[in-house]
């Protein structure tokens, strides 16, 4: 059950970023363009997103678990740090190169051909990479032995 | 229809899907920390199946004709690459991308998603800045 309802979640998902235009790096990039000529299109697709999930969310604390009986899976409230902030940066500097962040990534490999390969291997070779980073630097901050 | 409905009614969607992966699965609709836990082999089949979904929406609007548009091959293979290599090491660093960060955490007012969303929302702006503008004037790329 819980992977028929995830597939079925991926598909409205995928649909959901097809129909508003987070697909096209162009209508990315135009968004990103604040200084240009700004095509403020994709706030719609946030503040759309929001207003629809917000309420499940403030639903599911009151939950102690899922419909389908799994535990509700919420981050603990961590601390804003350099590793947080950096990363982001780094996101942002790559989504605005090329104007694809890993949703679309993902649905263009159905859709894009060549290129959307080449940006979706990188990226999870990048993601991979990236947590090597973090093992490493766990592995070296902790204690012998621990 | 208008552009701004389209991305409205689309945006609800996405708010729909991360709703019903929280209240169904129990899970977060981070889209890269789904990726790089399905590409490490952390258990659980449910991420094969959410990224099974939203790929077999590409291959459908493929297979009814739907073209990608001219944009996502304009920049060129070798900065393709480097904003890929980018978007992944950033996404995981920083724990989330647009989904996890700009929808999900938003929606559960999340201190570290909303200061992560400032940061490569701004981040991105300055790069296109850059890119599009700065640069040109530069002589550094062509407009």
């Amino acid at each position: 059950m819980k992977v028929l309802s995830a597939a079925i979640l991926g598909v409205i998902f995928g649909v959901g970023l097809l129909v508003s235009g987070m697909l096209d790096p162009a209508k990315v990039l135009g968004f990103l363009d604040v200084t240009g000529q700004w095509n403020p299109q994709l706030a719609f697709v946030m503040g759309g997103a929001i207003a629809v999930a917000a309420p499940a969310f403030l639903y599911a604390r009151r939950r102690s678990a899922s419909l389908l009986d799994a535990p509700i899976e919420i981050p603990k409230g961590q601390p804003i740090d350099a590793r947080l902030l950096s990363g982001a940066g780094l996101f942002g500097l790559g989504w605005g190169i090329a104007g694809i962040c890993p949703g679309p990534a993902v649905v263009l490999l159905g859709l894009g051909g060549g290129p959307a390969w080449v940006f979706a291997i990188t990226m999870v070779v990048g993601g991979l990479g990236g947590q090597r980073l973090i093992v490493n630097r766990v592995r070296a901050a902790a204690p012998q032995g621990a | 229809m208008h552009p701004f409905l389209q991305s409205l009614i689309g945006g609800g969607l996405i708010g729909l899907a991360s709703a019903g992966l929280l209240l169904f699965n129990g899970r977060i609709a981070g889209i890269s920390g789904i990726l790089f836990d399905a590409a490490s082999r952390q258990p659980g089949h449910w991420r094969w199946a959410f990224l099974g979904g939203l790929l077999a929406v590409g291959v459908v609007a493929r297979l009814s004709g739907m073209q990608p548009s001219p944009a996502l091959a304009a920049s060129g293979l070798p900065l393709l690459a480097l904003a890929g290599l980018l978007v992944g090491v950033g996404t995981k660093l920083g724990n989330g991308c647009t989904s996890g960060h700009g929808v999900c955490g938003i929606s559960r007012l999340s201190p570290r998603s909303l200061a992560a969303t400032m940061t490569f929302m701004a981040v991105a702006g300055i790069t296109v800045l850059i890119v599009r503008h700065a640069a040109p004037m530069l002589g550094l790329v062509r407009a």
